[in-house]
């Protein structure tokens, strides 16, 4: 009878291999990742909140226009995601987070060490359907029974803003759904599923197409401030100069010029 | 190795281990960054409650009808044949491949408030969206197939001979359904409910896109612990185990059961 170990070291021959194969193929990506590269091209890694988007994407053009043989990329996604990634160890040069909390959550992980400089806020406003189809004018209005109101979860930022607008204006709201982002809440509002919902000023004008605003009398209340800082992990590096860069083409003027054309407050 | 009826060969047993390994891993890796001795306060808050009886009662209803209306059309797709089957059996199965959320805004486009069905609803007074409703719709709709394709297969391999049999001995079609074919795939159809129960249980991305999200009514288990996992991560892996362990449990007791028979 032939022997099943030489059959046995032949196919796990093969299988060690396939799998060398599949792990180099992976160090390799992660090696171009590291923005080591070629000497000419440095690449900067920016983790910010998905609020950001549009104009961060703005402001990373203008740095990559100044600073000829600089990449500017971004990762974009709820703020918890974005520091638990940093914390798995994914690589990044600056974060941007849409509130406080979750950059103290990073500075308590180690993850950002340096100085936080806050560099614009945003208040929430009231999205409907376009057309205003249950007549919302003002913040009582979404109470009513005959309203479907959707707001963030407590947990996210915009839903702790959601909760301090409920307190200025001393009124309890009982939604129909508190999302885990605005993005949802903002869905269910565009399709018509909600008759209004509580998201950010921000993304109401960059939804305005599908979305009227009432705006709020107390938007004040609901005001969070974004904070940005640079990664331990670059800072010790030494690459600290095109990080510096960018946090700076953010609070300067210019920058600063691109956020409040975003419908982003003062810092 | 030993073996009960046939010789396997020997080396099958690397790549089984691989992908053993490929599952276990991940549960391994979770099991070992659990808190375990919080575990018990961690997932004993009044929301972990609300949010693991919403799954359960969702995913049991889900299964139920399922069931009702999965067993007929996998007793149609095996037992006839018309022009456009193929199609159609397609069509039965798309579920599977489509990514959840897709499911949920079809959903939404089909029973929302200005779906195609929705719009007609809605001016009954019935609304689907934001209910528990929502929930047993949007979990069935990503559970049935797994149900067809069980009992269709099962159908299929049992042959028509006893349903022959049965019908020459003067049985009305509907006895023979109920007395000989129901009777004999019920393995089959035990371990398409075991599936489809199970891939109601962990359903997320259609039922937040279509039901929503609200502790008691639409928020189910994973839909908890991703909201967990903005503020408590350890929370959220705490409520994945149990999600497991009740999937474990589910599917362990269904293999029980068809270990004693054979």
């Amino acid at each position: 009878m032939r022997s099943p170990y030489r059959s046995a070291a032949c196919v796990g021959g093969t299988v060690a291999a396939l799998l060398g194969l599949v792990m180099s193929v992976g160090g390799c990506s992660a090696a171009t990742s590291e923005g080591s590269g070629s000497p000419d091209r440095r690449t900067l890694t920016v983790f910010a909140a998905a609020s950001l988007t549009k104009v961060f994407e703005q402001i990373g053009a203008d740095v990559e226009a100044r600073h000829p043989g600089l990449d500017v990329t971004f990762v974009f996604g709820g703020s918890s995601d974005l520091v638990a990634q940093l914390q798995h160890g994914a690589p990044g040069d600056v974060l941007a987070t849409a509130d406080p909390t979750t950059m103290d959550k990073a500075a308590k992980a180690g993850v950002v060490s340096g100085t936080t400089t806050f560099f614009t806020s945003n208040v929430l406003t009231i999205a409907v359907p376009s057309s205003n189809p249950a007549g919302i004018t003002t913040f009582a209005d979404l109470a009513k029974p005959t309203v479907d109101v959707v707001i963030c979860a407590p947990q996210v930022p915009c839903g702790k803003a959601a909760a301090a607008a409920q307190r200025a204006y001393g009124v309890r709201l009982a939604p129909k759904s508190e999302e885990s982002s605005v993005t949802a809440v903002l869905a269910k509002v565009s399709t018509g599923e909600a008759d209004a919902g509580l998201v950010y000023v921000t993304d109401a004008l960059a939804a305005r197409a599908r979305v009227d605003s009432v705006p709020l009398d107390k938007a004040a209340a609901t005001r969070t401030r974004y904070p940005i800082a640079v990664l331990t992990a670059t800072e010790r590096a030494g690459t600290g100069a095109d990080a510096a860069a960018f946090v700076a083409a953010v609070t300067g003027a210019p920058g600063q010029a691109r956020l409040t054309a975003a419908g982003f407050g003062p810092a | 190795m030993r073996s009960s009826r046939h010789d396997l060969p020997g080396w099958l047993i690397i790549p089984a281990g691989v992908g053993l390994a490929l599952v276990l891993l991940p549960l391994a890796a979770l099991a070992v960054r659990v808190d375990w001795t919080h575990l018990p306060a961690l997932v004993s808050t009044p929301a972990s409650h609300a949010a693991l009886w919403l799954s359960l009662r969702t995913a049991t209803a889900s299964t139920v009808l399922c069931l009702v209306l999965g067993v007929p059309m996998a007793v149609v797709l095996a037992r006839t044949t018309f022009w456009g089957h193929g199609v159609v059996r397609a069509l039965v199965l798309l579920p599977l491949v489509l990514p959840p959320v897709v499911g949920g805004i079809a959903l939404l486009n089909a029973f929302g408030r200005h779906g195609l069905v929705g719009q007609y609803l809605d001016v009954a007074g019935v609304r689907i969206a934001f209910s528990t409703t929502a929930v047993v719709l949007a979990q069935s709709f990503v559970a049935l197939p797994f149900l067809v394709l069980a009992v269709e297969g099962t159908i299929r391999t049992s042959g028509g001979r006893y349903e022959e049999v049965a019908a020459t001995l003067g049985a009305r079609p509907t006895t023979v359904l109920r007395r000989v074919t129901l009777p004999l795939i019920l393995p089959g159809l035990a371990s398409g409910a075991v599936l489809a129960f199970a891939r109601a249980l962990g359903e997320f991305g259609a039922t937040v896109t279509f039901a929503g999200s609200r502790e008691g009514v639409t928020r189910t288990l994973p839909i908890e612990i991703y909201l967990q996992r903005e503020v408590d991560p350890d929370a959220a892996v705490a409520l994945s185990m149990v999600l497991v362990a009740v999937a474990l449990l589910v599917v362990g007791l269904a293999g029980a059961r068809r270990a004693v028979r054979s």
